[in-house]
């Protein structure tokens, strides 16, 4: 159970900390705050807490290194908001 | 229910082989005994890159090794290494076309069908 990043299908992305997770990739994060990309401004962090997302809505969990994201500058990056999953 | 002939292929493509030598994604040409792999995911034309791990029964996929092909679009993943991707969101795999032997493919997955029929 280390820091993830979860993209999930409407094109978010929420960091935390994974507690558990099931066959249906139902997951609990713990300390979890979703980044908010936008072009015009740099990363907007919204804190969150514990929470649980339904399997049906992740798209993608990522390992995050935390050497490599104490590095990154979130203020300077600019980023189109994703879209969200299209079947 | 799932069909079984795409997770066969699929599968055996994973189980039974044994893929030497490639390049990874990004450059240069190493040979090693890995799967590189090149994923492109649903989330508008967003796609990712990496050495495919493993693969369960719902196409779910871990990648180690990620790299987004657009890094600049997309600077989402850039402290990830390695993925999990849910198998309900990938639309295309795309593998390296001289590391897959067709014929040997189609033999192991008709193989594996005819045992999982059994």
């Amino acid at each position: 159970s280390g820091t993830v990043a979860i993209i999930t299908s409407d094109g978010r992305m929420i960091v935390g900390t994974l507690k558990g997770f099931d066959q249906t990739i139902n997951l609990i994060l713990d300390e979890s705050h979703e980044r908010v990309f936008s072009s015009s401004q740099g990363v907007e962090q919204v804190v969150l807490g514990l929470y649980i997302v339904r399997g049906d809505n992740v798209a993608v969990i990522g390992e995050i290194d935390e050497e490599t994201d104490s590095t990154l500058d979130l203020g300077n990056i600019r980023a189109e908001p994703l879209n969200s999953v299209v079947h | 229910m799932l069909t079984r002939s795409p997770l066969c292929v699929f599968a055996a493509f994973l189980l039974v082989f044994q893929v030497v030598g490639g390049e990874r994604c990004g450059g240069g040409a190493q040979k090693r005994p890995e799967i590189p792999l090149i994923i492109f995911i649903y989330i508008s034309l967003f796609s990712i890159c990496g050495t495919l791990h493993s693969v369960d029964q719902y196409l779910n996929i871990k990648l180690t090794d990620i790299s987004v092909t657009d890094p600049e679009k997309y600077p989402h993943m850039l402290s990830v290494k390695n993925c999990f991707i849910r198998g309900s969101v990938v639309r295309y795999v795309q593998l390296p076309a001289d590391e897959v032997d067709t014929q040997l493919l189609q033999d192991a997955a008709r193989k594996e069908a005819m045992q999982q029929k059994q």
